[in-house]
């Protein structure tokens, strides 16, 4: 099934969890927050979500501004 | 003389801002906050590319800086409400500058989506700070929606232009009981002096610093303005008259 992360279409498998999918795309949990279909998933609940077609997930972190 | 610029209770160490963007490395970036002596720093937020192995930036923050996330990117209210609330989820506390931009090429400010988005987050419990056009009525409506601070633009980001703003964010320090932060467009320390002269609480400089040739010894220049500029504003410019008036007696002992 197919589901977007941070604007790409990505392959998962049926099943995956949020977690897995992070950690197989090279992701750093510790540094980063994820939006699962534009609510925040707090860090203790990745392993719990299971990804349904069509998820839609923004993985953001800090990088310099003004 | 105790001059401290408090923000939502918290005592602020210098009235110095530096945003982070721009340097060319993460070493030099703390380098100018160590030398400029900046509390407040600035952040940005960006979604995450794991193919490029990128240095953590909260690593090179100096301990015990207050980190003020920025909702840039933000084209409207909404999105900037969901900046805010995942830089908030990322730990760095609650801190937060609206910067809402529907425009690519000067890059000014919506003012009415700014207000809507500070009246819902201060509801939510952020410290909001607003970069907006120097509007009085809307300063107002920010003030009245919760606003810690109020922070009009200088010039357009990154034009280095200086203080074009300067008659508009003189009315504000005079009409509205907050802090007046000018951030963005000042491009030298003499600009940053000229804002602090005018009565700002503070000032927030990125561009200047990251692009000048020598980052660190420019923040410092900057730091050293705005002290320079606030002392003054202490104690007691703004003597401007149209007619001279003498520094010497002009009486005397000559032809008389």
């Amino acid at each position: 099934m197919k589901i977007q992360v941070n604007g790409e279409v990505i392959d998962v498998q049926e099943g995956e969890t949020l977690s897995g999918l992070l950690k197989r795309l090279g992701f750093d949990c510790n540094r980063a927050v994820v939006e699962h279909n534009r609510k925040i998933v707090n860090t203790p609940d990745l392993p719990k979500m299971i990804l349904k077609e069509k998820d839609t997930l923004e993985i953001v972190s800090f990088v310099g501004g003004g | 003389m105790e001059d401290s610029l408090i923000i939502a209770g918290t005592k602020i160490k210098s009235r110095f801002f530096l945003g982070t963007g721009k340097f060319a490395s993460y070493e030099i970036m703390r380098s100018a906050i160590i030398a400029s002596e900046a509390h407040v720093v600035t952040v940005a937020l960006r979604r995450v590319d794991p193919r490029k192995k990128e240095d953590n930036i909260l690593e090179f923050i100096p301990d015990g800086s207050i980190l003020m996330a920025n909702t840039s990117g933000a084209r409207n209210c909404d999105e900037a409400l969901r900046i805010a609330r995942l830089s908030k989820a990322l730990g760095c506390g609650n801190w937060v500058k609206i910067e809402i931009i529907p425009d690519s090429v000067y890059l000014l400010p919506d003012n009415s989506e700014t207000i809507k988005a500070t009246e819902i987050l201060a509801k939510e419990g952020f410290v909001v700070m607003p970069y907006v056009n120097p509007d009085l009525a809307d300063a107002k409506r920010l003030r009245d929606a919760g606003a810690a601070s109020i922070m009009p633009l200088g010039a357009p980001i990154g034009t280095n232009k200086g203080l074009l703003t300067r008659e508009l964010v003189r009315i504000l320090i005079e009409e509205i009981d907050l802090p007046i932060i000018v951030d963005a467009g000042l491009g030298l320390p003499s600009h940053a002096a000229e804002a602090m002269e005018l009565g700002s609480a503070a000032v927030l400089v990125n561009t200047a610093v990251a692009v000048s040739s020598d980052p660190v010894s420019m923040a410092e220049a900057f730091s050293l303005a705005v002290r320079a500029g606030r002392m003054s504003w202490l104690a007691g410019n703004s003597l401007k008259t149209d007619k001279a008036n003498p520094s010497s007696p002009l009486t005397g002992f000559l032809g008389k």
